[in-house]
């Protein structure tokens, strides 16, 4: 049973400036959803606050399972997850940083081999687990930061611009794996873009952020 | 002129006999300095990390408090030392005056501080984007902290080794608490301080050597930790 994520009049403000305006909104389980708006607008302080990595002023960030409501305790943050636009590896190889979510989790090392293994496999970088992570390339980096966030097998997986700053090559892969995410509907992918063609091609719902709020035309 | 020459190759010949009374001196040196480092690394890391991640009361006071004693005297340290640990003093009857122990509580009074500071400086100055990386992926509290001092590792481990340069050079704390007692708490600085006074200098100049090689290691490996900090931090550069 996968969850919903449900948005109820969301508040937020920085030092005096209104970025979230009661924002309501809900994300059904195993679906797309790709948000578009201009820069500073908050689409990352939304995504934030809807991954519970950051509190709202006001209003409530509900995930419910059935129509049950859920406890936001270390159980349900794992089970979401953000890949951020600077992805932020550790210090280590490519393999332990795609292991890392699993570690912590203490899932078993064969099973975590596994998930490690595929994860890799599915951004094409399987060649490069033994190397330091911070020396990959930018398109690399993002890659490994998709294969991090799904080796831990999240109900909802946000993406705060996975190709803005990143090549052709590198983002056809990028949106690739998205894609077949996408129409396997076994996870919520909550995805912001500034790109209105890549947007049209995830084929998910269309969402564009004015006022502060989600809309679903501008 | 003379003097010095010769007291060098004597002080050279002393250290390569392996004379007996040397190598105590050493030991018990690295053994007192070890132990200490060791606790003001169990204390001074920890404390450190829980300063760097949490916002708590008085935090800044603690900070600059903790940076003000990175550069205590140490005769003051052995001052109140030997006022507590003295017969007459609170902690008397544990009557740890005059020994090992109490040389090892005054070096890790002098060592918590410069671990706990540049520990903390090397944990604040991980990028923020690591620590929402980790408590995205599912990381506890705790485990969060851990991520955070494993990226610091490179600043941590300087902080250690200046601690333990530090603590290793010093000689008014552990001479006051210590007493330079033949065969049970003279260390190398000590017996330098001793026997120079005494107008006896091969000793004195071979521990002098020892002390100084000790030293230039201990540069070494603070300049390899900075550099390779350094080396990796260059890479975070689209990161
Ligand atoms: N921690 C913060 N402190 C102060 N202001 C902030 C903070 N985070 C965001 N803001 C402000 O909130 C506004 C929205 O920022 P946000 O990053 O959510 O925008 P965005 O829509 O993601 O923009 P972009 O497309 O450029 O990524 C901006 O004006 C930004 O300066
Ligand atoms: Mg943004």
């Amino acid at each position: 049973m996968g969850l919903t994520l449900e948005l109820a009049h969301i508040y937020k403000a920085y030092g005096g400036q209104q970025v979230v305006t009661d924002c309501s909104f809900t994300f059904e389980p195993g679906g797309t959803y790709v948000i578009m708006g201009p820069n500073g607008c908050g689409k990352s302080t939304l995504l934030r606050i809807a991954a519970l990595l950051e509190k709202p002023d006001q209003g409530e960030v509900k995930f419910l399972n059935g129509g049950n409501p859920i406890e936001p305790d270390i159980n349900l943050k794992r089970r979401l997850t953000m890949v951020f636009p600077r992805v932020g590896v550790f210090n280590t190889t490519v393999a332990k940083n795609v292991a890392y979510g699993l570690q912590i989790r203490g899932v078993a090392k064969s099973e975590m081999q596994a998930r490690v293994d595929s994860a890799l496999e599915l951004v094409r970088l399987t060649h490069k687990r033994t190397q330091r992570a911070l020396t990959l390339s930018s398109g690399e980096t993002m890659r490994l930061g998709l294969a991090r966030g799904l080796a831990i097998e999240p109900d909802i997986l946000f993406l705060d611009e996975p190709t803005t700053s990143i090549d052709v090559a590198n983002t056809k892969i990028i949106e690739q794996v998205l894609r077949r995410i996408s129409q396997d509907k076994k996870l919520t992918l909550i995805i912001v873009t500034h790109d209105a063609a890549q947007a049209a091609r995830f084929s998910g719902r269309l969402l564009f952020m004015r006022d502060g709020n989600l809309v679903d035309h501008l | 002129m003379e003097t010095i020459s010769q007291g060098f190759s004597r002080a050279v010949n002393l250290i390569f006999s392996g004379d007996r009374e040397l190598f105590e001196i050493i030991l018990l040196s690295l053994r007192v300095s070890g132990a200490a480092l060791l606790l003001a690394a169990l204390i001074g890391l920890p404390a450190g990390a829980l300063f760097a991640l949490k916002r708590l009361p008085l935090r800044s006071l603690v900070i600059n408090l903790m940076n003000t004693f990175m550069g205590l005297p140490p005769v003051v340290v052995g001052l109140v030392l030997y006022l507590i640990l003295s017969r007459s003093g609170p902690l008397g009857i544990l009557s740890l005056l005059y020994t090992p122990s109490a040389m090892i509580i005054a070096q890790t009074v002098l060592a918590t501080p410069i671990v706990f500071s540049l520990s903390l400086a090397a944990i604040v100055a991980v990028d923020p984007v690591i620590r929402q990386a980790a408590r995205t992926l599912g990381a506890t509290p705790f485990q969060e902290a851990l991520t955070l001092i494993r990226e610091a590792r490179y600043g941590i481990t300087a902080g250690i080794i200046a601690g333990f340069g530090r603590v290793s050079a010093e000689v008014g704390a552990v001479l006051m608490v210590g007493g330079n007692i033949a065969h049970y708490t003279r260390v190398m600085t000590t017996t330098i301080a001793l026997e120079t006074d005494k107008g006896e200098f091969d000793l004195a100049m071979a521990l002098g050597i020892i002390l100084l090689t000790l030293s230039l290691l201990v540069n070494f490996g603070l300049r390899a930790m900075q550099r390779q900090g350094q080396v990796e931090a260059r890479f975070r550069q689209w990161d």
